[in-house]
């Protein structure tokens, strides 16, 4: 029996908690034109006062992007996308969660439950499924397959919002070992970038059984001295140039205020949420100021991915599922928690294998030396040649591959 | 001839840059059906997930706001009171300027400049216009009369948008100078709290001639190696008196927990799409100021009754929808991002008086004040009043006012 067919067994049982209900997307009609309705009759403020991004997203480049959210852009697409997959909900410690499951034709293909971070959501994933799960058709091998579970975070798209305080890391991670569990995998791998990394050193400090080894892009390798010298602080000693190149970039984009999105969010998510959850506008212009944009075209390169429909399903999901304030609140949940500090993650803890790529363009380009000492049991590190902080979005296939080399020697233990 | 009437002969005169125009507030009813319109098309994010304010403004007290804004509330109440007051608009350095400008009947009246914050707008001063300018028929002598001047900080209310950087805090000094004078004052006083208290701490550095000294009810008074152990979150330096231990951890509290929008505005304004295209999103990032006026104005959403009225807090809202100055107002985090410290020691030389009120950010100590002011010529902690004393105590602030300026008084 497969764990999807005992999905469809379980929910004719409604009295089972532990059902897996099938899932599809259809939004109403109407709230589709009462989104195209608020993106018409968008309030703007004047232009901003510089010619560059340092107050934030431009108006012109905003204005051009909400003018074709509102005419041209089409939500029954990225529907269509969605619903392409196998979709579920299954409620876990209270909450239902939403997500995609897609297992792979190959017999022997290994678990992997992978996670999306803010502002991103399982559209992030969607162009990496056919790789993993059907690698031979994108120039992999038989063996190199994964049975596929892309969940939707608590809070994010199409998962419920909590209604109570305590959904951090650590209780999202262990609700990821459940879920896999339930869907009859007793051995698996995990992946995350962003929130999601948090997630998976979560999940690896958390060891469940059957957790053979986890994947990251965003590792924890900020190991104190480098913080401190993030901080202001002396550099650590016998610094290489492409480790204190690593280190002065991210000190830059912190000081040019990076991360001004993150201290809002981890203090007040609700001052903001109002508005991101009124205004669709003032929802993507949010989204929009995250460093993993820095280096988007809003569609002018349209060989560049993601393209602009793509951005467009995204900021559409969290518009549709009124989620803006809800997931605003995974930092105020992990507040005080840096993404990215191995003594903030206590990473020490974390015994099962670590495999780490690392995108040369993503905001923090973890360096070999410091991750070897943040993860003890590091089985994998790679720097990636492209890519940046939505990496699997950018370049599906080239993750894929990443993926595939970095669980290739845990397959042994299945 | 008095200053009013040389302003109005000058509105006359189109082609001189220094005109006084009189202005008055007439907005197009279209608008404030547009306002309604989008504050009862709403759409609200679920509930916060704890039973306090340590997410931010609660959906509770929002919608309470939301639903009074929508029904009860009338901006032409506001309008009207604004208009019964001179106001003008003067262009200084390219910029359209909009102020009140009210002269006592008293002769040796002091003119006073006052300048508001944010999220505030001349609305923060309204009720303390005729306490001042006419002190005798609120308990003050003819002796304590001022000649007020509250202009609009450049980017907020009536004033004009800055369209090009440079309109940081030592330009609004030099132009409420250049204000002043335009006025006819050859000698003035200033006072200010939360911006600006900052504007009055630089006048002070900048201590032009005319400017007889300073009030300001959040003085920067911290000394910077204080200040930066404040913002690094490390525990009290030793050595500190009680007064001071108290300020240090009220001030550790603002840079911890307090001023998230501080950062977002001094570093990415022009992310706030959302407030300049929701009138609620404006409401909720207004509300959450600080802890102790938000609980204020909660309060006042529940039904109580104190210092600041409904009324009042959606008149500073809607004066900001309606200008859709959200952005512009914010970026004046942005323009002074890392240029000034907010609560630290200036090098003001003038005279200064200090009021500290408390519920304001921290209670300012004296040894602090004193030597951050050499010339100190009053401190007095008040009974009463908080952030925005002005606005929710006008009677007690005047009283300060009065108090803070009658050494400097010939």
């Amino acid at each position: 029996m497969t764990a999807t067919s005992a999905t469809q067994q379980r929910t004719e049982q409604a009295t089972d908690t532990n059902a897996i209900r099938p899932f599809h997307v259809n939004v109403p009609e109407a709230d589709l034109a009462d989104l195209r309705r608020r993106l018409a009759a968008t309030r703007w403020p004047d232009k901003e006062t510089v010619s560059d991004e340092s107050q934030g997203v431009q108006l012109a480049k905003l204005q051009e992007l909400v003018r074709y959210w509102g005419t041209d852009y089409d939500w029954r697409k990225a529907e269509a996308k969605l619903n392409a997959f196998p979709q579920f909900k299954t409620t876990i410690d209270g909450l239902d969660i939403h997500f995609i499951h897609v297992r792979s034709r190959q017999p022997n293909a290994l678990p992997l439950v992978i996670t999306h971070g803010w502002p991103g959501s399982v559209f992030e994933q969607i162009k990496l499924i056919g790789p993993l799960t059907d690698p031979t058709k994108y120039g992999g091998r038989a063996e190199d397959a994964f049975d596929v579970v892309i969940p939707s975070l608590p809070g994010f798209g199409f998962s419920a919002r909590p209604t109570e305080a305590g959904w951090g890391l650590e209780r999202i991670g262990r609700g990821w070992d459940v879920l896999m569990k339930r869907l009859g995998y007793a051995r698996y791998v995990a992946q995350g970038g962003d929130w999601g990394a948090g997630v998976v050193q979560a999940m690896g400090r958390q060891a469940p059984a059957g957790l053979l080894g986890i994947h990251t892009n965003l590792p924890a390798a900020v190991t104190n001295d480098v913080g401190a010298a993030l901080g202001g602080g002396p550099a650590p000693a016998g610094l290489s140039e492409r480790e204190r190149a690593a280190i002065d970039d991210l000190r830059a984009y912190l000081q040019n205020g990076g991360l001004a999105y993150l201290v809002m969010m981890g203090a007040r998510p609700q001052a903001v949420g109002y508005g991101l959850t009124d205004s669709p506008a003032g929802l993507a212009g949010w989204m929009l100021v995250h460093g993993g944009f820095d280096k988007w075209s809003f569609g002018k390169d349209p060989k560049q991915l993601p393209t602009k429909d793509d951005v467009l399903d995204n900021f559409t999901l969290y518009w549709l599922t009124n989620t803006a304030a809800s997931s605003a609140r995974i930092y105020w949940e992990n507040r005080g928690r840096d993404l990215i500090s191995a003594a903030a993650q206590k990473t020490d803890e974390i015994s099962v294998p670590v495999a780490i790529t690392v995108f040369p363009d993503e905001v923090f380009r973890a360096q070999e030396r410091w991750a070897r000492r943040a993860f003890r049991n590091l089985i994998y590190f790679h720097d990636a040649d492209r890519g940046g902080h939505f990496a699997m979005w950018e370049h599906p296939e080239l993750f894929a591959a990443e993926l595939r080399a970095a669980f290739r020697s845990l397959r042994d233990a299945l | 001839m008095t200053t009013t009437s040389a302003t109005q002969q000058r509105g006359e005169q189109a082609t001189d840059k220094n005109a006084m125009r009189p202005f008055q507030v007439n907005v197009p009813e279209a608008e404030l059906t547009e306002l309604r319109r989008r504050i009862n098309a709403t759409k609200w994010p679920e509930r916060e997930t704890v039973t306090d304010a340590s997410q931010g403004v609660q959906l509770a007290t929002i919608q309470a706001l939301a639903r009074y804004w929508a029904t009860e509330y009338d901006w032409r109440k506001i309008e009207a009171k604004m208009n019964a007051l001179p106001q003008f608009i003067t262009e200084i350095d390219g910029l359209d300027i909009h102020f009140i400008h009210v002269r006592s009947k008293h002769e040796n009246a002091l003119p006073l400049i006052v300048t508001h914050g944010w999220p505030d707008s001349i609305i923060e001063q309204m009720k303390i216009i005729d306490p001042l300018t006419n002190p005798t028929a609120h308990g003050g002598s003819a002796s304590d009369a001022f000649h007020l001047v509250i202009p609009s900080m450049p980017g907020y209310g009536y004033s004009g948008k800055p369209t090009t950087p440079g309109w940081d805090v030592p330009h609004i000094a030099r132009a409420w100078v250049v204000l002043m004078k335009r006025l006819g004052y050859t000698k003035f006083v200033a006072q200010g709290g939360d911006w600006g208290a900052g504007i009055v701490d630089m006048m002070g550095v900048q201590a032009p001639p005319e400017l007889l000294g300073i009030h300001t009810n959040l003085p920067g008074i911290f000394p910077v190696d204080i200040d930066k152990a404040a913002l690094s979150g490390a525990p009290a330096p030793s050595g500190l008196s009680a007064d001071e231990k108290v300020a240090y951890d009220r001030l550790q509290f603002v840079y911890q927990k307090g001023i998230a929008y501080g950062y977002q505005m001094g570093l990415r304004p022009q992310t706030l799409y959302g407030i300049a295209d929701s009138p609620v999103g404006l409401a909720a990032y207004f509300l959450d100021h600080d802890a102790r006026s938000y609980e204020l104005i909660s309060r006042v959403f529940g039904g109580e009754s104190e210092g600041l009225t409904r009324d009042d807090i959606l008149d500073n809202i809607t004066i900001t929808w309606l200008t859709n100055t959200a952005l512009s107002g914010a970026r004046l985090y942005w323009e002074n991002w890392g240029k000034l410290g907010y609560f630290n020691v200036k090098g003001v030389s003038i005279p200064v008086a200090v009021s500290v009120f408390p519920d304001e950010l921290y209670p300012a100590p004296r040894s602090w004040a004193e030597r951050a002011y050499p010339k100190l010529i009053h401190y007095n902690k008040v009974e009463k009043g908080g952030h925005f004393a002005a606005w929710e105590q006008p009677h007690l602030f005047s009283e300060e006012v009065r108090a803070g300026f009658r050494p400097l008084r010939k």
